[in-house]
């Protein structure tokens, strides 16, 4: 009795709103399709999977393929490549937004924070094949203009491009240049919300700009940079595929693998469909691990967290 | 209120500071802008030192444009970036507004669908697996239905329109429209800025497509710019198209760097023409979406 008019309500409710579900139906089934499936597809992590088989028929292994990923020297040249390059990203190219905020808030001709605002933001637009372009065009050995202006000051012509040594920092270079200006649009907004009456007191009590920003600025935005160094933090295994894919080349591959042109190269290149969905599977569940961590991590530091 | 002597070197400095990082970050732009307007002779005359060229010449611009290879693949990209920035926003925006109906039975269930994709991915190869056996390698649009509609944007877009006051929808459907009327007459044109600023973020993702055609497209015919500009400028001798990148080039007598900075102009101007006209939305957009990071 009670299930029938529970059952009846559902269908009135499917009935008025059909026009709604007719809405959310694409989007449902494109998440189905394109999200879900690939996850459940995750099983040939577990399989010697074969195209020929299917999904479904394919033989059972059970955790072969993560073995052999764990014994094989490969692995901790991925880990630490990963890592290293996030680190670097997070000591040089974390705190430079912030300083780049605290700079134009400073400025008190709107026009010129105006113009520079959108110079910076310019970068961000631009794809990774236009930042290598640009990145060769600039720093090649025989012809860059950087090199030809080093030659002309009398110094040594560097090797920028194809460089085992500089490699990560070329990578934090690039990231720096393309992503820094586009970094301060959070942190502007928070310096915008601070109530201007704590710098009327901090005035009254005496504090030049110096203190002002020392004392009211960044504790103000202080949650907003937490937050966002946690994210990083959740984010450590992304290193970002295109960039560390177009900027690679023979001379920096030992420095320049990382878990994502690793799964590329013996997944698509080789067909190592199997071995490759558990290298990806190990770097999602990692990721999806420390995103959790992070974001209970912001909780508890009283932040409002990402979900 | 008095400035004090270190106030003003302060400013000073700062203005000095900020001035210098326009243009470092300008910088490599114009020179890249300069170099694909020089004249052949005088490029490599100066041995590529050329800061403002005497002679400027549209040479490059006119061999690329009567490049088929290249013509194709710019063609490739527009059509990624309208038809696909148009079915993403509308599909999004569909999603969105039913997600943001209270009464809809089941919206809790599809918002937390929508959030576990965003934690937790499955990977490149179980995502390839899926494109390849729904047979869209070679197609373009394997750059577009797998990419469609992106979970941030469903859920930033749902919040937007969680803010729109309820009772203009009310009234909506006293003067008798139903909910299909409601979204496309009411919610949508209410919804201009919001739209702008995400149809700038889809339309760069867009135009910028790269990794997913490398993944799915091989036929040459088919990629879209990225694609033919990575092979002219990065190698030449490896990968797919290559060839034909190289024989396109090496056959002309202009020097190949001002011909590579011509592709890269074309790849860069179609973003920064519609840059400033969205530059007042997109801040908005990214605040909303303040916890991507």
């Amino acid at each position: 009795m009670d299930k029938n008019k529970k059952r009846r309500t559902l269908l009135s409710d499917l009935r008025r709103d059909k026009y709604l579900y007719l809405l959310v139906l694409p989007g449902v089934l494109f998440f189905i399709i394109f999200k879900y499936v690939p996850m459940w597809g995750i099983i040939i992590a577990f399989q010697e999977y074969s195209p020929y088989m299917g999904v479904l028929k394919s033989e059972w292994v059970g955790i072969e393929h993560f073995v052999r990923f764990f014994s094989n020297p490969d692995f901790m040249l991925l880990f630490r490549n990963t890592m290293m390059i996030s680190l670097l990203n997070l000591m040089f190219f974390f705190p430079l937004p912030i300083i780049l905020s605290l700079l134009l808030n400073e400025l008190n001709n709107e026009v010129f924070k105006r113009v520079i605002q959108s110079v910076v933001y310019l970068p961000h637009f631009l794809s990774w094949v236009i930042i290598a372009g640009i990145s060769f065009l600039l720093m090649s050995q025989s012809s860059g203009i950087i090199n030809l202006m080093m030659e002309a000051i009398g110094l040594r012509k560097y090797d920028f491009l194809t460089n085992a040594d500089t490699f990560w920092g070329l990578l934090v270079l690039q990231n720096i240049w393309k992503e820094t200006g586009w970094g301060t649009i959070i942190i502007l907004a928070a310096i915008t919300g601070v109530d201007t009456q704590l710098y009327e007191a901090a005035k009254i009590d005496g504090a030049n700009r110096w203190r002002q920003t020392w004392h009211v600025t960044l504790p103000a935005i202080r949650s907003v940079i937490l937050i966002l160094l946690i994210l990083r933090l959740g984010h450590i295994m992304d290193v970002g595929f295109e960039q560390v894919f177009l900027m690679s080349n023979g001379a920096v591959a030992r420095v320049a693998d990382v878990f994502e042109t690793y799964v590329y190269r013996n997944g698509i290149q080789q067909g190592q469909f199997s071995y490759s969905t558990a290298v990806g599977l190990f770097k999602s569940v990692v990721g999806l691990i420390l995103v959790v961590l992070a974001n209970r991590l912001a909780k508890r530091i009283g932040e409002d967290g990402v979900y | 209120m008095k400035v004090s002597v270190g106030g003003r070197v302060f400013d000073l400095l700062n203005i000095v500071v900020l001035a210098l990082i326009g243009f470092v970050t300008l910088f490599p732009l114009y020179y890249v802008f300069i170099v694909s307007f020089t004249d052949s002779q005088e490029y490599l005359q100066k041995n590529g030192f050329v800061l403002f060229p005497q002679n400027w010449t549209l040479a490059a611009y006119k061999y690329l444009l009567a490049t088929p290879a290249f013509k194709n693949a710019t063609a490739v990209s527009t059509f990624l970036a309208t038809v696909g920035t148009g079915l993403s926003l509308i599909f999004t925006a569909a999603m969105a507004f039913g997600m943001s109906r209270k009464r809809l039975r089941g919206r809790r269930i599809i918002m937390l669908m929508v959030l576990l994709t965003i934690l937790f991915n499955a990977g490149i190869i179980p995502n390839y697996i899926v494109v390849r056996e729904l047979g869209l390698i070679n197609s373009v649009w394997a750059l577009i239905i797998p990419v469609l509609i992106s979970g941030w944007n469903v859920i930033l877009m749902k919040s937007f329109f969680d803010s729109i006051p309820a009772e203009l929808e009310d009234a909506a459907l006293i003067d008798g429209c139903n909910d299909l009327g409601t979204f496309f007459r009411i919610v949508l044109p209410l919804s201009a800025p919001a739209l702008a600023a995400f149809g700038l973020f889809y339309a760069v993702g867009y135009w910028n497509t790269f990794f997913n055609a490398v993944l799915y497209i091989n036929d040459f015919a088919k990629v879209p710019l990225q694609i033919v500009l990575r092979n002219m400028l990065i190698d030449s001798e490896t990968s797919t198209g290559g060839a034909a990148a190289v024989e396109m080039i090496s056959e002309q007598q202009i020097p190949i760097q001002t011909i590579k900075m011509a592709a890269v102009v074309i790849a860069s101007v179609p973003i920064l023409i519609v840059y400033p006209f969205l530059q007042k939305h997109f801040a908005k957009g990214v605040l909303l979406g303040s916890v991507k990071g």
